[in-house]
């Protein structure tokens, strides 16, 4: 009771935190990235009805959706140097478990998509004498798109947050650095307090966003034809 | 004259800047049965919401009974208790446009909530006088289903035995036949009207011109939120005196007279 | 061309085994709390009180937006500071998963409740029933059977962020990985395994909670239509 709380030794530090923010918004955009696009490939494959592509995206969206991420990013981290005859970084470790794990979620979120476009779309732009690929860029995932919108605005979410379990394989980010400082000037409340608000406050207006989206489309879906 | 069973006096309803009900003034006496008629949007079902309180009235006061519901609170509007409240929905039924069943509970579960939940009854005694309602209504035979495999007239004459299993002293039916497919309709006016004979109090709100005319002792069409003309059916469906009665009666006669 | 032995790992099954049991042990605490917890909050953020409904909404958008790993860092490093009590392993992540689940539990439990139709309440409400009496015996019964899908889906989300724990060094399956690849010198086997059993688990989890909503979907008399 009655803790002296002192924020000072946390923002004398302000720029070991702020290279760990830098370290934290890397690995989120090389996450983002890799994954939505990766999930995209792998949604499609999903999509198609032709065995071969169909059956590994399913057994990878299996796969990475059951198994929790950190086993994924450690996996990486200590198992696949075994396999491989290059080094294995904390940054590509933990990158590699993130987006994949992302990219079979993101998947099962474009899958579901371009599914809940009407067939009518399909037949309407195939009647025009469009090929499968051109109805899918042209007409269909732009559609789907919107309507993914909030789920995958959701996902870009996830993804920072989990970007604080590369501290796990000593990547650098903020968690990390928080560590760091905590454990030189033995001050972890006001440094994981400090860390806390700060994912709050970056990522809060992010989900008002989402909600905002998720209103909107509902609100049009209600309205619409 | 007996002391009415429900006297309203001065009641206003607005839902924001919209003035739905004004100034309405009705005393219901014990056994009489008022039909109200009137246009969509015309007032009339939230009046009758307002009447158990599922609309709380923006002005005016209700008596039940002889006694004020509520208490005065401040700019004029009377606050009320929720306790207040159940008592009351307790004596009054209310019969639901859209049957609004309980889909987990069977026709007999149905009807037996209320006696249970509400008023403490025995699972035996509760059961026995379910089962009565529910043969009332003629729904005997159906008491162990569950509302999904009911028709719509089914569901509601259960929703009709389900008020009725709580001994109200007034029932308030809120156009109770029309979501039902037309050859539907019959078998709940049957009910109602099997209802009308025992001599029980009750508010209808209704498109259904016949059967007001046939059930009830009074009509009152509302227009713009207030009662534009009131009288015996004979008075308001057969001869109404105002222009507005007149047109809307003409546009319903043909189908249902 | 690496040799793949698999002995080192089957010696060490005991440790395994124990490690898969502390990992269910802290997703069970957490479920046996963040469920009613999860209901609680759901219950005052739509009681229409502000003086409920608003703390509920902080501390359910708090963890919800925040990494739980962040969050758990806090409670093993910060709270014992703060309170002066001995934080163990479990209490740490039991306390952390606890909360962090019911402010996802407390959604799942919004969402089904506001999905039920306003004329059920009104039905109940005509009856005489006070509003907890409708919520008890209207309301929730037919929104938990809508919840089900959702609630099997966070419930496997918790189980794998359950592996975070194994930072703060509780022994659960994935610390048990760790510390045996270290003895062993065999990462690649030894974190392939436990991948394999996370899947396994997670993914009889998932078959079960399919069965289970296919057959609440068959049970058609108590479903709406």
């Amino acid at each position: 009771m009655g803790y002296q709380w002192n924020f000072a030794p946390v923002f004398e530090h302000a720029d070991a935190l702020l290279y760990g923010a830098v370290g934290t918004l890397r690995i989120f955009a090389i996450c983002l990235v890799l994954g939505l696009s990766f999930g995209l490939v792998v949604g499609l494959m999903r999509y198609s009805r032709r065995r071969l592509l169909n059956w590994p995206a399913t057994a990878f969206v299996e796969f990475f959706r059951n198994t929790p991420v950190l086993v994924q990013i450690l996996w990486f981290y200590f198992a696949l140097p075994m396999l491989v005859p290059f080094e294995i970084s904390p940054l590509m470790a933990a990158a590699l478990g993130i987006s994949l794990n992302s990219a079979a979620f993101s998947a099962e979120i474009f899958r579901g998509g371009i599914q809940s476009i009407e067939p009518g779309q399909w037949e309407a732009s195939r009647a025009l004498g469009m090929t499968g690929l051109q109805a899918m860029r042209r007409i269909i995932l732009p559609q789907a798109i919107r309507r993914m919108l909030p789920a995958l605005t959701n996902r870009a979410i996830e993804i920072f947050k989990m970007s604080t379990l590369a501290s796990a394989v000593a990547y650098v980010e903020l968690l990390q650095q928080g560590k760091l400082i905590a454990s030189l000037n033995f001050n972890p409340i006001e440094v994981y307090t400090v860390i806390a608000l700060a994912f709050f406050l970056f990522l809060y207006p992010l989900v008002r966003a989402t909600y905002a989206l998720e209103r909107q489309m509902a609100r049009s879906d209600s309205g619409g034809d | 004259m007996t002391q009415p069973l429900l006297n309203i006096t001065g009641l206003h309803k607005s839902f924001g800047t919209q003035q739905v009900l004004r100034n309405i003034d009705l005393a219901v006496q014990p056994g009489e049965r008022i039909a109200i008629l009137g246009a969509s949007g015309s007032g009339k079902s939230t009046f009758l919401r307002c009447l158990n309180f599922m609309e709380t009235p923006s002005a005016g006061s209700i008596e039940l009974g002889g006694r004020m519901l509520g208490s005065e609170g401040r700019n004029g509007a009377r606050v009320y208790a929720e306790k207040e409240l159940t008592q009351l929905r307790q004596r009054v039924g209310m019969v639901f446009q859209q049957f609004n069943l309980f889909p987990h509970m069977t026709a007999i579960g149905n009807v037996m909530e209320g006696l249970r939940t509400v008023k403490g009854v025995a699972p035996a005694a509760a059961r026995e006088r379910a089962m009565a309602e529910l043969s009332r209504v003629g729904l005997a035979d159906h008491a162990e289903q569950y509302p999904a495999r009911l028709s719509g007239g089914q569901k509601q004459r259960v929703a009709i035995a389900r008020a009725l299993a709580m001994d109200p002293e007034l029932l308030l039916f809120d156009e109770p036949t029309s979501a039902l497919d037309p050859e539907l309709v019959g078998e709940v006016l049957g009910v109602i009207r099997s209802l009308a004979e025992e001599g029980r109090t009750m508010l209808l709100v209704t498109h259904e011109l016949g059967f007001a005319y046939h059930v009830a002792t009074r009509v009152l069409f509302i227009a713009d939120g207030e009662i534009h003309e009131a009288g015996t059916p004979d008075e308001v469906v057969k001869h109404p005196q105002r222009e507005r009665t007149r047109a809307f009666l003409a546009r319903h006669r043909e189908f249902s007279l | 061309m690496y040799r793949w032995d698999f002995a080192p790992v089957l010696a060490n099954a005991d440790l395994l085994l124990q490690g898969l049991v502390n990992t269910l042990a802290v997703t069970g605490t957490a479920l046996a709390f963040g469920i009613p917890l999860g209901l609680a909050l759901a219950l005052a953020r739509l009681s229409g009180r502000r003086l409920l409904a608003w703390p509920a909404g902080f501390v359910i958008e708090f963890f919800r937006t925040t990494p739980p790993l962040v969050q758990l860092f806090w409670f093993f490093f910060a709270l014992p500071v703060l309170i002066r009590v001995e934080m163990t392993p479990f209490m740490a992540s039991a306390l952390t998963f606890s909360i962090q689940s019911s402010a996802f539990f407390a959604e799942v439990f919004r969402g089904g409740i506001v999905s039920v139709e306003r004329g059920q309440w009104e039905a109940s409400r005509a009856l005489g029933m006070t509003p907890s009496q409708s919520m008890r015996r209207i309301i929730l019964p037919q929104a938990v059977k809508r919840m089900i899908p959702a609630f099997m889906e966070r419930a496997i989300e918790l189980m794998k962020t359950t592996t975070l724990v194994a930072i703060v060094s509780y022994a659960d399956l994935l610390y048990q990985a760790n510390e045996i690849a270290q003895k062993t010198f065999r990462p690649l086997e030894v974190f392939t395994v436990v991948a394999g059993i996370y899947f396994v688990v997670i993914l009889m989890i998932s078959l079960l909670a399919r069965r289970l909503e296919r057959r609440l979907a068959v049970s058609g008399e108590s479903t709406v239509h």
